[in-house]
């Protein structure tokens, strides 16, 4: 907890004859059950991560607990019995997911790169595994417990279990009937024809010998036999290096987080490592990425501005032209006008999407009678209907706070203006609009921090399509965020790098960070001249 | 503005020149009616659509010229009510949980003098500048993570989605009700103090009463923004039957557009409805919240 720890005294705790911390009344009996809840929890968690080796939870969650305690049972937290609540989630899935952002930046988190060494190292073994040429042939059982498939094993006279997670262990009173094993306690044992239903699963699998994944696994191809399969590579933990025991290649660990032999090859599983700036640097060093990263980037500022000053203006306009007292519709025409902000943005982007569409929107069909004009599908079309249907959705927001502005403009300084002999044009140059833009400023750079961010928008109407070619989804309409999307391969489908999508989250972090500052410090300019 | 007459009402006035008309009240209309149709056109279009039987994009180009109900029955074969359900659930909970803890704190913020107030209202003002949604990436492994000590904080958990949306609850609110809060005079909780309550009465008792209104808005704003939510909520709720609205909805339409459409028409104007009864509703709270400042007395 970085929190303040130290209070002033609050007013509150002047002495009185009770203090409520020692006070056992019904409040203090609420709070204690409470607690007692919330202590039950953070032990199950700790029970949990401390099985499941989570040593980061494990002390985050201690951490935590030890927190809780004290800020709701000292008498000297008044405030922080407040913050608590909202601060903790605040930390684990806000500042934290920053703080992580960032380090993930640093380093090759993603394909071929998803763990720690040592799972690589037990994942290079496992994937490696042939078949012993001369191994026996072990009577076998497909067993299932709670839906999770397991091998029940006859060696000799004992049988064994063992599931993808637990090695062979020897289980007693399992009944062998003319050298097939019939029944394991505790075990169901499946049938031909859910072997069959669940045949990838069955083949797939692999049960450990023990937990040395050097002695190999046992694996079956039919669901009657199994044999033992062994690495053809071979972990030298105190020379820290693989061996390829058919061809005695050797392979050192390299600095990029993978096994590499003398020749140049590499193992195909890798580990996390930290590569320092290397992700900041690819986008704007790779050949292939460079190029697209710079379109977007400028699409993104682009489609920003032009979205926040578009609706801002049409916004006005309807601002303006409503602003007359006694004028007839005037409630019904806001009411109308302002539904567009109402809708789900999720929604209205998804319609646009249809009406848009090439062959068979209304938009060509019934306004243009059938022309197939690709609304979506060409560059320059799509970058101007994304700004169309920014312009539908965004003015509503604009209307409402120019239409709150207008009624705030001091009356008197027009009075002044005319006086001087100001036309209605010079008035509004030089009067009016300033007045408008001091006082909307705030919300403008929060509109355009917004729109550069409008990740539904962009996925759900173009997709960020069209593609700058057919070998990257990167297309002509994606601006960074969707572009982050689709280079953390998150969505499926295509190969994972969260560390060069982390950079470029953090870049956009900066970005916005710089331009919301440096606009913060304008407006406070322009209110002081005024 | 251009024009300074002193606003003739139409009603009773002797005759007003066309000209004059158009140049005082006209154009206004001219410009009310043409953004009308612009702004009520998809939403026409959109109804015409879930209400015509024949559920292509195609078919929907005739604007009412059947109407039917079947688009609406269709959805009962499809998941599109669970995930209404599971969007109300997660919307709802979030909205409470907002509040209760944005509540909480603009309390502390507004009513107790500490070490490090100002630093941490700063902090706040900083933090909620940079959207949640921009660290999607480490929100998916934290969550894997989770995930792997106790499930319902996991990819696939509505709970963790929830949790999620939470970790914004204090940044986005605190400032919107704090400055609520300080509009409460002092004086009625010293009173309360002075006749013996404790703080946790004078917020509960007093003080939660007399915010109700800025409550309303922050959870309204919240479920409104949760309701359409998409990006953590496609990266998090990966079974169909954990889907959101907003998830749900877009899978019609991305695959096979053409097709679908009148099931997402009539989803779409079903899923509407909701919000945009609560925003009609609530009007004017939420512009009040929107140009807090900009708006004399």
């Amino acid at each position: 907890m970085s929190s303040p720890s130290t209070l002033e005294k609050p007013r509150t705790s002047r002495p009185r004859p009770q203090s409520h911390a020692t006070n056992f009344g019904k409040g203090f009996l609420v709070k204690l059950a409470l607690m007692a809840a919330v202590n039950a929890f953070g032990i199950f968690i700790i029970l949990a991560a401390l099985q499941q080796d989570s040593m980061g939870i494990l002390w985050v969650m201690v951490g935590l607990l030890v927190a809780a305690n004290w800020v709701f049972f000292a008498r000297r937290t008044l405030a922080l019995k407040y913050v608590f609540p909202g601060l903790v989630f605040l930390l684990i899935f806000q500042l934290f997911t920053m703080g992580y952002t960032l380090y993930v930046s640093f380093t090759n988190y993603g394909q071929g790169h998803n763990s720690t060494k040592d799972q690589a190292i037990t994942a290079l073994l496992q994937q490696n595994e042939v078949r012993l040429p001369d191994s026996p042939a072990y009577p076998l059982a497909v067993v299932q417990q709670g839906g999770e498939l397991g091998f029940a094993v006859l060696e000799d006279d004992t049988v064994e279990v063992g599931t993808a997670e637990d090695p062979l262990s020897v289980v007693d009173d399992a009944v062998v009937t003319d050298g097939a094993i019939t029944e394991v306690p505790g075990w169901d044992i499946l049938d031909r024809q859910a072997i069959i239903a669940d045949q990838q699963a069955v083949v797939d699998l692999r049960v450990s010998i023990d937990e040395d994944p050097e002695s190999g696994s046992i694996r079956t191809t039919d669901g009657r036999t199994g044999y033992v399969y062994t690495s053809t590579l071979e972990w030298d933990p105190e020379a820290d290096t693989m061996t390829n025991t058919e061809t005695g290649v050797v392979y050192t660990p390299n600095d990029e987080g993978q096994f590499e032999a003398e020749d140049g090859s590499k193992l195909n599983v890798g580990w996390r490592v930290t590569v320092g700036l290397e992700n900041y640097t690819e986008a704007f060093t790779n050949p292939t990425l460079a190029g697209y990263f710079y379109q977007i980037t400028a699409w993104t500022f682009v489609q920003a501005f032009l979205s926040v000053a578009l609706t801002f203006l049409l916004g006005l306009l309807v601002a303006i032209a409503m602003n007359k007292p006694g004028m007839r519709g005037q409630k019904v025409y806001r009411s109308l006008l302002i539904l567009p902000y109402a809708i789900p943005g999720f929604i209205s982007a998804l319609i646009f999407a249809g009406l848009f569409n090439t062959r068979f929107g209304a938009i060509n069909q019934i306004l243009l009678g059938g022309a197939e004009i690709p609304w979506l599908t060409d560059p320059f079309l799509a970058k101007f209907t994304i700004l169309f249907v920014n312009l539908w959705l965004g003015y509503p927001y604009m209307f409402l706070i120019t239409t709150g502005a207008l009624q705030a403009l001091p009356g008197d300084v027009m009075e002044a203006a005319k006086i001087d002999g100001a036309g209605p044009l010079r008035t509004w140059r030089s009067i009016t609009l300033p007045l408008l833009l001091v006082s909307t400023a705030p919300l403008l750079i929060s509109s355009f921090a917004f729109n550069f961010n409008n990740f539904t928008l962009i996925y759900m109407l173009t997709g960020g399509g069209p593609s700058f070619s057919p070998t990257t989804s990167l297309g002509h309409t994606d601006i960074l965020i969707s572009m982050v999307y689709k280079i953390s391969g998150i969505s499926g489908g295509e190969p994972t790098n969260y560390g060069l999508a982390s950079a470029l989250s953090i870049m956009i972090f900066v970005i916005v960070g710089v331009i919301s500052a440096i606009a913060f410090r304008q407006t406070r300019k322009l209110e002081e001249v005024n | 503005m251009a024009t300074t007459t002193q606003a003739p009402t139409t009603i009773g006035q002797p005759k007003m020149s066309f000209g004059k008309w158009m140049r005082e009240l006209g154009w206004r209309h001219i410009v009310a009616i043409a953004m009308l149709v612009f702004a009520l056109a998809p939403i026409l279009y959109v109804i015409s659509a879930a209400l015509n039987p024949v559920g292509t994009l195609t078919g929907s180009n005739e604007l009412f010229r059947t109407v039917s109900f079947d688009n609406f029955a269709a959805l009962n074969q499809t998941r599109f009510w669970t995930w209404v359900g599971n969007t109300l659930v997660i919307a709802t909970t979030t909205a409470i949980g907002t509040v209760l803890m944005g509540a909480a704190a603009a309390f502390a913020f507004s009513r107790f003098r500490f070490k490090g107030r100002r630093a941490s209202l700063t902090a706040l003002l900083i933090i909620q500048m940079f959207p949640q949604m921009l660290a999607f990436v480490a929100v998916f492994l934290l969550l894997n993570t989770l995930g792997n000590v106790w499930p319902p904080l996991g990819i696939d958990s509505k709970l963790a989605v929830i949790c999620v949306y939470l970790g914004g609850a204090l940044g986005v609110n605190t400032f919107l009700m704090y400055g609520f809060f300080n509009t409460i005079p002092t004086e009625l909780d010293e009173a309360a103090k002075i006749d013996g309550a404790t703080h946790t009465q004078i917020y509960w008792t007093i003080i939660l009463r007399l915010v109700t209104p800025i409550l309303a808005v922050v959870a309204l704003l919240s479920f409104v923004s949760t309701f359409a939510e998409f990006i953590i909520a496609r990266i998090v709720l990966v079974s169909e039957s954990n889907w959101t609205v907003a998830v749900g909805l877009y899978s019609w339409v991305s695959s096979r557009l053409d097709a679908n459409w009148g099931q997402f028409a009539a989803g779409a104007v079903i899923t509407s409805i909701p919000v945009l009864v609560l925003f009609l509703f609530l009007q004017k709270y939420i512009v009040g919240g929107l140009t807090a400042g900009s708006v004399k007395g």
